[in-house]
């Protein structure tokens, strides 16, 4: 069953074509990522997924909810990570986990609040405000806040960027866990190279709006003759040409 | 707790946490009130010196219509800041984006802004009702149970207003923030706080008459003046609160929903 359908999806900002026609579906259990260049449209695609953008055309399902129609209730069996939004610095964060224990509905959010403080080790930053921690600790808690309700699928933006190696590869590794133990299905926007290769099955690769190859990180690598992913991001994103036709019928 | 109520308490939960925390935001809370019921009750004291027993009752009557007005005009005052600044708390603190990507349904979000106006009205404009009655001997409860009324209105009047400076930031960003603080002080000249509406000249009347607070405060003075409860200028108040808050609701929706295919909710605050 897949978690996610995109069919011919569309965002155009005036004369801007920020996202053009594209399709693509996740199965459940998968992690996928979204890989592209500054402006290739990937945060404009995940926005469309959580509902916060309108698509211009096309369409998403997302645990088999229309989002366009009925979003409220693929938001609550969902969740989502991102550096670049905040939660709020002054409140602690046990508070934070709180409130958005309450938002999701979560039952017994005290302890769902320490279950994730012993996954993440988390209990001395419970008591902090959530303004006073460094990036890699922000970013243990913004994740701890995306799995306060067990999500059926998780949307991530660049889950680890701005960290050190040593917390992105704490990250990464708890991510691995996670995904093994829940069945959690996880759609990863990232230019970490490395980390695709690392954590995903499937990755589309985007730029200028449209999907230009998929492919599991092997098929990829073999398709352009390359030894890493970063040198298929760079064949991509310079447009250079592929070894063989991409399948696109995924 | 049923799901609905739980986000709601969710969002006053978040704002309740910050202001434990933040003795600057309480004490902003309650600071205009009191400022200006100490310039109001100061001056109308200074009046009453120099009037001395020739208005008698009468300067009793112009000082609650004073003071009065004062009080009653901050319930609409601080009800508008009270959804206005909530909104603008989470703006500022970068967390809308996780907001609207939770089940809170956008009028959950204006129920939680409404309930955090009601506990920043009571918490700014109690002291200042206190305050009237320890240095002024003014009690606001004579005007008797028909202060509920009067209260009601107004807070409602300020959760237009309101909704109004919400959808100016949602259209506009940050840029519009200055509104939250300003735009229904600008109503003050039309709402008759001080003076009945037939003061204003012709022109202005009709913008006065099309607010619900310039009805309530010809109410007030109705029962300062003559005693008696102008039902008919409840009644308009009550209309045009429906009224406003329909064309309030109309527009913030339209505007949420022109922010969704703009991009604009997750960088509302640029």
């Amino acid at each position: 069953m897949d978690v996610i359908t995109v069919k011919s999806l569309t965002k155009r900002y005036g004369r801007a074509l920020a996202v053009d026609r594209i399709d693509f579906s996740v199965p459940a259990g998968a992690t996928v990522g979204l890989l592209g260049g500054n402006g290739a449209g990937k945060t404009t695609t995940l926005a469309m997924l959580l509902g916060l953008l309108i698509p211009t055309a096309g369409s998403v399902h997302v645990l088999g909810h229309d989002i366009a129609r009925d979003r409220f209730a693929a938001l609550a069996r969902m969740n989502f990570s991102s550096p670049y939004v905040a939660l709020p610095h002054r409140l602690k964060v046990a508070e934070n986990l709180r409130v958005y224990g309450h938002l999701y509905d979560v039952p017994h959010t005290e302890r769902r609040i320490r279950e994730l403080a012993d996954q993440l080790d988390l209990h001395d930053l419970l008591d902090r405000p959530a303004g006073e921690l460094s990036a890699g600790q922000k970013t243990r808690v913004a994740l701890a806040k995306s799995l306060i309700n067990r999500p059926e699928l998780l949307l991530m933006d660049e889950p680890t960027a701005s960290l050190d190696p040593d917390s992105g590869d704490l990250v990464r590794t708890w991510l691995e866990r996670y995904r093994a133990e829940s069945g959690c299905t996880i759609l990863l926007a990232s230019h970490n190279m490395a980390e695709v290769e690392r954590l995903c099955s499937f990755v589309l690769m985007m730029r200028q709006g449209r999907i230009v190859d998929r492919g599991s990180p092997a098929e990829l690598l073999d398709r352009y003759g390359r030894d890493d992913l970063e040198e298929v991001f760079l064949d991509i994103a310079r447009d250079r040409r592929q070894r063989e036709p991409a399948k696109v019928d995924q | 707790m049923r799901p609905v109520l739980r986000r709601i308490w969710g969002l006053m939960y978040r704002h309740l946490a910050l202001y434990r925390r933040s003795w600057p935001r309480l004490l902003e809370l309650a600071y205009w009130p009191i400022l200006q019921m100490c310039i109001w009750g100061f001056t109308a004291s200074f009046l009453a010196s120099r009037a001395g027993s020739r208005l008698g009752g009468g300067f009793a009557i112009a000082t609650g219509t004073l003071l009065g007005g004062v009080l009653l005009w901050e319930v609409a005052l601080r009800s508008q800041m009270g959804v206005a600044v909530s909104f603008l708390e989470e703006l500022w603190s970068r967390n809308l984006g996780h907001v609207f990507v939770s089940p809170l349904r956008p009028w959950e979000l204006v129920a939680a802004l409404i309930g955090m106006s009601v506990v920043r009205m009571v918490m700014g404009v109690a002291p200042a009702i206190a305050l009237a009655w320890v240095l002024y001997a003014y009690n606001l409860f004579t005007l008797g149970p028909i202060l509920v009324v009067f209260f009601a209105n107004l807070m409602v009047m300020g959760w237009w207003v309101a909704l109004g400076v919400v959808s100016l930031i949602l259209r506009h960003g940050a840029g519009a923030e200055s509104l939250a603080w300003s735009v229904l002080f600008g109503l003050t000249p039309f709402s008759a706080v001080f003076y009945p509406v037939s003061v204003l000249p012709a022109a202005l009347r009709p913008v006065a008459l099309a607010l619900p607070s310039a009805h309530v405060f010809e109410g007030m003075r109705a029962i300062l003046y003559q005693g008696v409860v102008r039902w008919d200028h409840l009644a308009w108040a009550f209309a045009l609160n429906a009224v406003w808050s329909l064309a309030a609701i109309g527009v913030f929706a339209r505007q949420f929903h022109a922010a969704r295919v703009r991009g604009a909710l997750l960088n509302v605050g640029e």
